[in-house]
C-alpha cells in the first residue's frame, strides 16, 4: 500500500498546493500527513468543497478536492453549474466505498454507479493502483491543465493508507 | 425598524466604498443589480451553485491573503450552506469580509419566503467565531457599517454584515449578466495582476467602467 506521505509527495511533486474536502478511512493517512503538513482546509461538506477549490483556482492555487465516493453525490450542482461551465480545474480524489459489492448497505448503490456516474458528468477519471498512483497523478495533472476542468482519481480499497 | 433599503439602494451605498476588492457574489439578483451598478473586472459572478458564494470567497481569501475579498451573499445563500460560516469562523482569514443582503426571500424565484425573519444571520456569524460583526437596516446605518468593514487600517476580519432589505415588490428590471461564466472567471484572475479602476455608478449615468461590458440583455423570469 502507498504511504499517506508517498501519496502527498506524488500530489506535491505534480503540481497541486491546495487541499480540502471531507475525509473518509480509505485515505486517513493521507489526510493525516497533509494534517501534518498544515494547510489543510478541513471542508464541511463536499459541494463547499468544491466551491473552495473554485477559489483557490481563481487565485491561482492547483487544488486538490478529497471525497468518499458519497460526497460525490453531494457535489452534483457544484460541479456542474460552477466547476465545469466556468472551466475551474480542480483534482477530485474520491475513495471508492462499495467496491465490487462488498461494502456496508449505505455504500452500495454509489459504489455500483460511481463509474457511470463520472462518465455521465464527462468528468475523465482513472482508477488507481499501487503500480500505477504515480503515472495517474500526472496523468490528471495534465488533464487538467488541457481541459481546465476537473478531473478525478478513484481510490479504491487496499491501495493506499 | 422595518427596514426600508431596497438592494439596488444598498448596492449603491456599498459598491462605491470598494477600492480593488476581490468581490464574489452570490446567484440572482444579488449579481445582477451589482453588475447593471458598475461591472468591475474583480468582480466574479455566480449564476448557478447556490450557496457557495462564500465557500468561493473563502478559496481566493485563503489562496491569495495579501489581497481583500469581499463577499455579497444573501439569505437564501447563507443559509443553504451555514457551515461555510462556521468555516470561516473556524479560519479566521484576515481578508474576508461577508456582506449578505437579507430581504428574508427567494428573489429570483418570486419572494416565496426564508426563514431568516426567524433566524438572526448576524448571531450566526457572530457564534461561528467572526470578529466583527454589524447590522444595518437603513442607508444611514449601512453607511456607517460598511465604512467600517471596508476600512483600510482599522478592519478586523474575518466580518459579516447583515445588510437587511426589502423584497422587490416587482420584478426588478435589471438584465442577466452580460459575460459567459468562463470570461467571469478569467477577468476575474487577470483581475489581480490590475486592480479595478474606482467603480462609479453607471446606471443613469451612461458612465464607461468596462470597454467589454455589453449592454445587459433584457430580464427574465426565474433563473
Amino acid at each position: 500500500m502507498v504511504s499517506g506521505a508517498d501519496f502527498v509527495r506524488r500530489l506535491h511533486d505534480a503540481g497541486f498546493d491546495f487541499f480540502t474536502g471531507v475525509p473518509c478511512s480509505l485515505v486517513s493517512g493521507v489526510i493525516a500527513t497533509l494534517e501534518e503538513r498544515g494547510g489543510y482546509v478541513a471542508e464541511t461538506r463536499e459541494d463547499a468543497a468544491v466551491g473552495l477549490a473554485a477559489g483557490a483556482y481563481l487565485a491561482g492555487k492547483q487544488p486538490v478536492v478529497i471525497m468518499q465516493n458519497s460526497g460525490l453525490g453531494v457535489c452534483l450542482n457544484a460541479l456542474t453549474s460552477l466547476s465545469l461551465i466556468y472551466e475551474l480545474p480542480c483534482l477530485l480524489l474520491i475513495t471508492w466505498r462499495g467496491y465490487r459489492g462488498k461494502d456496508a448497505p449505505e455504500h452500495l448503490i454509489m459504489g455500483d454507479i460511481l463509474p457511470s456516474l463520472l462518465t455521465t458528468l464527462k468528468i475523465p477519471y482513472r482508477v488507481l493502483t499501487e503500480e500505477t498512483l504515480g503515472d495517474s497523478v500526472d496523468w490528471a495533472a495534465s488533464k487538467l491543465r488541457q481541459t481546465s476542468r476537473p478531473a478525478a482519481l478513484v481510490l479504491p480499497p487496499g491501495v493506499a493508507r | 425598524m422595518n427596514p426600508a433599503l431596497t438592494l439596488a439602494e444598498a448596492v449603491g451605498i456599498v459598491v462605491p466604498l470598494l477600492d480593488d476588492e476581490m468581490v464574489v457574489h452570490a446567484n440572482g439578483y444579488i449579481s445582477r443589480e451589482s453588475c447593471q451598478f458598475a461591472d468591475r473586472p474583480g468582480n466574479f459572478y455566480m449564476i448557478g451553485s447556490m450557496g457557495l458564494a462564500s465557500s468561493i470567497g473563502l478559496g481566493v481569501a485563503l489562496g491569495r491573503p495579501e489581497r481583500r475579498v469581499v463577499v455579497f451573499d444573501g439569505d437564501g445563500n447563507v443559509l443553504m450552506n451555514m457551515g461555510s460560516l462556521a468555516l470561516i469562523g473556524a479560519q479566521q482569514p484576515r481578508n474576508l469580509v461577508h456582506v449578505a443582503f437579507d430581504n428574508e426571500a427567494y428573489g429570483s424565484t418570486g419572494n416565496q419566503p426564508t426563514i431568516s425573519n426567524r433566524v438572526a444571520l448576524d448571531a450566526v456569524a457572530r457564534a461561528s467565531g467572526y470578529v466583527t460583526v454589524r447590522r444595518a437596516e437603513t442607508a444611514a446605518q449601512l453607511d456607517t457599517a460598511a465604512r467600517e468593514v471596508l476600512a483600510r487600517d482599522t478592519a478586523t476580519e474575518p466580518s459579516f454584515l447583515l445588510v437587511k432589505i426589502v423584497p422587490d415588490r416587482e420584478t426588478p428590471s435589471v438584465g442577466r449578466i452580460p459575460h459567459t461564466p468562463p470570461e467571469i472567471a478569467r477577468r476575474f484572475m487577470a483581475a489581480f495582476s490590475s486592480p479595478s479602476p474606482q467603480p462609479s455608478p453607471t446606471r443613469g449615468e451612461g458612465a464607461d467602467i468596462d470597454e467589454q461590458a455589453v449592454p445587459c440583455p433584457a430580464p427574465e423570469l426565474g433563473w
